[in-house]
């Protein structure tokens, strides 16, 4: 560690990591009632238990990318972060908001809630990803601006890199998408498109520009290699995400009440929207060929190359299987739907923060090298149950998306089964992707224990 | 391949493509604004309409269900609910609606279950009545059949 502010960073990846233990295991119970509808019924109803699960998702990605800032931004900048107060403060409070959030979900109805947080005098509960009250939303807003003031005056007052102009460009727009959240119109249609402005642009956006450079950090630093030559595919992995993407968000418009023309132009973009993707493996596997140093912490090494294969298997193959208009009438709002949103979160978002953590957490605990062996031993393996536990239940859920469409929607209206009817059918399926579910589990409990292994190295 | 580009091309295509992706997307978002209100009828969003999309918000009915595709996909599809369980008409629909949001949860052994949300009859009167807007909306003849 070469900034002892970047310490500031620890608390933001162990947070992160709690949450994803706690939303995985939301997934696991919501898997098991899509198998027995009585299941923990009334007490705690599917959308709670999704709002719980998705909402988890996405604050612990905000916590991993945060941390992953406040580590990396220091040694880009070649100066201590501006201020490691504020950071802690703002950890705290985002923090108590999102547990109190969270507690809010699980223990008052969600009607309740609204009336509780006042949520008429500014409506923007009760819609999907965001269902946080709208006081959680300020306090989201608050929160993220104190750390983009932070960074940015970090960045400022030091030396300006690609990645860091890069990373800073991808938390701004984070930032500014965001607003939309506290849209709200009479109209539900106006609601649905304004609301793809966050989801879409987001994670199919500005935080592909953040994967980029966070990947690029992790490579320079494990590899060793010429600066120029990582800024250039930088450079040309964003061009692709926002020439493809920002067009691509027609993709969402073909069937909730656009025009017509979104069908052409959401096709035609989208279907570039793996480039980025394949480029990032590119990327990935040849800054590895061409590296100048061999860095001890061969798993960091292995996290990365694994962010861009599972984020392009994900997000491009995953996401290109129903991106074509014509496909997507049949796919829209399918069990394949979700198949492509588990694999495509994990594999771009949850991977590249397991790749800072696995590359700066050695670090921030006194081992310059990585882990020791045998430590990373355990976190190889957790690796495998991770990724494979995450590919399986995407394959069980695109199984069941296939059944879904064959059953309910390619039928005409005499022969297509009902949903209900379609689902009863799929049930065998859904135990499948529980059992992979729980191989998910075990791979982050076999992750957290990695972190207790003792190695010679590491005491020496 | 990427030997012929330099850093500074790289850094061009990304300025430039991103400015251009930009322009086209705020371009296309102004005429889309423009054209909603007539694709979705806005002018028979009537008081009901909207008192149920606020009931729809507030008990998160989208985290089971989807709206024209999107939502959780655990429970039907409810953006042609009035075509597929009011036949198309609005007192049949209405009706039905009442004894089903009534009849929540159902005991059916295992089925999933939605949640007995206790809305008044009026309530429920604004929720079909959102729905029945949303039928309507314009939107390119999806889903493909009435099952949703």
């Amino acid at each position: 560690m070469k900034y002892s502010s970047q310490m500031v960073a620890k608390p933001y990846f162990i947070f992160a990591l709690i949450l994803l233990a706690g939303e995985i295991l939301f997934g696991l119970t919501m898997s098991v009632q899509y198998i027995y509808g009585d299941f923990l019924f009334p007490e705690l109803p599917f959308n709670v238990l999704r709002m719980v699960h998705v909402n988890l998702l996405i604050v612990l990605l905000l916590f991993g990318f945060m941390g992953s800032t406040y580590y990396l931004i220091p040694e880009e900048a070649e100066r201590e972060l501006w201020s490691p107060l504020l950071a802690k403060i703002t950890f705290w409070v985002f923090v108590v908001a999102g547990v109190l959030t969270i507690l809010g979900y699980l223990f008052v109805p969600y009607a309740e809630l609204t009336k509780l947080t006042m949520n008429d005098l500014w409506p923007t509960m009760g819609r999907e990803f965001l269902e946080q009250p709208t006081i959680t939303k300020i306090g989201i807003v608050l929160v993220v601006l104190s750390y983009l003031l932070n960074v940015t005056m970090t960045v400022i007052k030091g030396r300006k890199t690609t990645v860091s102009i890069i990373l800073l460009t991808g938390l701004f727009g984070l930032a500014f998408f965001f607003l939309f959240a506290f849209y709200f119109s009479d109209n539900m249609i106006m609601d649905k498109f304004y609301w793809w402005f966050v989801v879409h642009l987001w994670v199919e956006a500005t935080w592909e520009l953040i994967l980029g450079a966070l990947l690029a950090f992790v490579l320079v630093k494990l590899t060793g290699v010429d600066r120029e030559h990582i800024d250039k595919w930088l450079y040309l992995i964003i061009a692709m995400t926002l020439i493809a993407g920002l067009a691509g968000t027609g993709h969402h418009f073909f069937y909730m009440g656009a025009p017509g023309y979104w069908l052409w132009i959401g096709s035609i973009a989208s279907a570039a929207e793996p480039i980025p993707f394949f480029l990032m493996i590119l990327f990935a596997y040849n800054m590895v060929k061409n590296r100048r140093i061999q860095d001890d912490n061969k798993i960091a090494l292995t996290w990365a190359k694994g962010t861009a294969v599972v984020g392009f298997l994900g997000a491009g193959v995953w996401g290109f299987m129903h991106t074509l208009a014509p496909v997507d009438y049949y796919t829209h709002g399918t069990q394949l739907t979700a198949a492509h949103g588990h694999l495509s979160f994990f594999g771009a978002y949850v991977m590249i923060c397991f790749t800072v953590i696995s590359y700066a957490m050695p670090i921030l605990r006194g081992r310059p090298h990585g882990n020791g062996p045998k430590s990373q031993k355990v976190e190889l393996i957790s690796f495998w149950l991770m990724v494979i536990g995450m590919i399986g239940l995407t394959l069980a859920l695109t199984v069941a998306g296939v059944m879904q469409i064959e059953m309910q929607r390619m039928p005409d209206n005499a022969h297509a089964l009902s949903f209900m009817v379609a689902q009863a059918k799929i049930a065998p399926v859904y135990i499948v992707r529980s059992l992979f579910g729980v191989m998910v589990f075990v791979g982050l409990l076999t992750y957290f224990y990695s972190f207790f292994v003792k190695d010679a190295r590491t005491v020496s | 391949m990427t030997e012929r580009i330099t850093k500074d091309m790289a850094r061009n295509i990304y300025f430039g493509g991103g400015l251009f992706a930009i322009l086209v997307f705020v371009g296309l978002t102004f005429d889309t604004v423009h054209r909603i209100p007539e694709l979705s009828h806005a002018d028979k969003i009537t008081k009901s309409v909207v008192a149920g999309k606020k009931i729809w918000e507030d008990n998160d009915c989208v985290g089971c269900h989807t709206l024209l595709g999107e939502g959780a996909y655990y429970a039907p599809e409810l953006g042609n609910a009035f075509k597929r369980l009011g036949g198309g008409n609005k007192e049949a629909f209405r009706s039905f609606m009442q004894g089903w949001m009534a009849a929540q949860p159902l005991s059916t052994p295992n089925r999933r279950k939605m949640p007995q949300f206790h809305l008044t009859p009026t309530q429920v009167n604004n929720l079909a009545d959102f729905l029945i807007w949303t039928s309507k909306v314009n939107n390119q003849d999806w889903p493909p059949n009435i099952q949703g």
